[in-house]
């Protein structure tokens, strides 16, 4: 299908960009890759009067470390991310999912700022991005607003973001000594969104675990944290019944879905299954992998 | 009513100046405009891969660029790619393995299979797979098209000695 008629603004600068937002109000949309957007508009999911397209301001690109803050421009691309030296090395959770994130010619495209603002809760990166307690920085032509990860995501394809606020960076805590890291999701096809997944952030010494961060996504209308189930993994050292605890917590803290894909039923399964490889492959110890009753 | 847009862009490395609605995608564009009619439309959501092209070197999906959105950039479609002779090989060895049927799906088979080429070194089945996985084909089951690229990367990597 083809997209409705709309009108195009191409900014310099974010401030030119934000004030073009501020008087659209409702009638605009932001534009960044468009991976995400063009397909809506292709669709006529979406008919704005007019795109303001932010992808040649150069401000909102670049990835710095800066002391132990590994700050992405909301302009990073999925490839950007996929071949970067810093992020490899400072953040090997976000190195290991993103080439997850759909395929090659759309990781030539899509960016980071564009995708959290979609907010698809079968998306991987607000997970991870929870996981690692990240920080989003977003603005208006009023100024700047943090938001931690955890509070960013809202709903299905809604997130704290205003109607005149834009993505700007996000800011990642890089990986510290004792930390390790876990992701996995089970799709049908290589690129596709995943039915379940999961990324884990925690601090591993000996058979315990601290620090624990359980960032599940496409169970439920968006990516959680799986606070009960964390708890329950850091009560003492980690055994058998210690996962079977996180893994029985799994009910409260999330709230599956169904859909064509997947049962309700299905994606808890699925969600203890992957929380139990998770630990055996942290703790290094194949045994707490456990098993769960269907 | 909207505006329509100046762009002025590269097309397989002639320079293009046009008066486009800022609606129109770039796979459009390449079609109804400049009659580049080897760039193919399936879906028309990103999901199918027929519409690929080369933006600025890198392969992306023709249907979900808006042609305003590659004004100054340089575009390269399967013509481009077959006249320069840059995928003779790739070619010559779809039509040895029967890597392709009705051909719907070749033109963007072709650009993604020598962009994971380009990068040099004789990648597995597996790999080959990975990066072709977002491209549909519905007739030949894949197995054809993993084997042409799998024998192009050989034969290259023989050649490079
Ligand atoms: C076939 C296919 C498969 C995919 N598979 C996956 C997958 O497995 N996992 C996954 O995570 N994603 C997947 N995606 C989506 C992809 O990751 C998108 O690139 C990403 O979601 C959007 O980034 P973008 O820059 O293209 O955003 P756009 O499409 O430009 O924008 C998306 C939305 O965010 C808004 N927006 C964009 N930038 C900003 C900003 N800086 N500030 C505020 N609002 C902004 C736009 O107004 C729009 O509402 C897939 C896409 C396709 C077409
Ligand atoms: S037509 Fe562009 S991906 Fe299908
Ligand atoms: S050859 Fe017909 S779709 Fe691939």
């Amino acid at each position: 299908m083809k997209a409705a008629a709309f009108d195009y603004a191409r900014p310099a600068t974010l401030d030119e960009a934000l004030g073009l937002l501020r008087r659209h109000g409702d009638a605009a949309k932001i534009v960044s890759g468009g991976q995400s957007l063009v397909p809506a508009l292709n669709l006529r999911l979406l008919s704005p009067e007019i795109l303001i397209d932010i992808g040649r301001i150069d401000a909102l690109r670049g990835i710095t470390v800066e002391g132990g803050t590994v700050r992405i421009g909301a302009l990073t691309r999925h490839v950007e991310l996929m071949n970067s030296a810093p992020v490899a090395e400072k953040l090997p959770l976000v190195a290991e999912a993103i080439p997850h994130v759909a395929h090659p010619a759309i990781r030539n495209r899509g960016t980071i700022g564009g995708n959290i603002a979609h907010a698809d809760p079968a998306s991987e990166m607000p997970a991870v991005l929870q996981a690692l307690d990240a920080v989003i920085v977003v603005r208006s032509a009023d100024g700047e607003r943090r938001i931690a990860a955890e509070e960013f995501f809202t709903g299905i394809y809604e997130t704290a973001l205003r109607a005149d606020e834009i993505v700007t960076a996000v800011e990642v805590p890089a990986a510290k000594a004792g930390e390790r890291f876990f992701f996995h999701e089970f799709a049908r096809r290589s690129g596709d969104y995943a039915i379940v997944g999961l990324a884990v952030r925690m601090t591993v010494s000996g058979a315990s675990a601290s620090n624990v961060r359980l960032g599940f996504f496409a169970v439920g209308d968006k990516a959680t944290l799986a606070e009960k189930a964390a708890a329950a993994l850091s009560a003492g050292p980690v055994t058998a019944a210690t996962v079977a605890a996180a893994q029985a917590a799994l009910a409260d803290d999330l709230t599956p879905q169904d859909d064509q894909q997947a049962s309700a039923a299905t994606r808890l399964h699925l969600a203890r299954v992957v929380l139990g490889r998770a630990v055996a492959a942290l703790l290094e110890d194949p045994s707490l992998a456990g098993r769960t009753a269907a | 009513m909207t505006a329509s847009v100046s762009i002025t862009l590269k097309v397989n490395g002639e320079t293009v100046s046009a008066d486009v609605p800022p609606r129109m995608h770039l796979a459009d564009f390449l079609r109804e405009r400049l009659a580049l009619t080897g760039t193919h439309i399936g879906c028309e959501h990103g999901v199918c891969g027929a519409c690929s092209v080369r933006l600025n070197g890198e392969v992306v999906r023709g249907c979900l660029v808006l042609a305003v959105q590659a004004d100054g950039a340089e575009v390269l479609t399967v013509e481009g790619l077959s006249d320069s002779g840059e995928i003779a090989d790739l070619q010559e060895a779809f039509r040895n393995r029967n890597a392709l049927q009705c051909g719907y799906c070749t033109p963007g088979m072709l650009l993604t299979a020598q962009e994971l080429l380009a990068q040099g070194g004789v990648p597995d089945r597996e790999t080959i797979r990975e990066h072709m996985s977002g491209n549909y084909c519905r007739c030949t089951g894949y197995q054809a098209i993993v084997d042409a690229v799998e024998t192009t990367a050989a034969a290259r990597a023989a050649a490079r000695g």
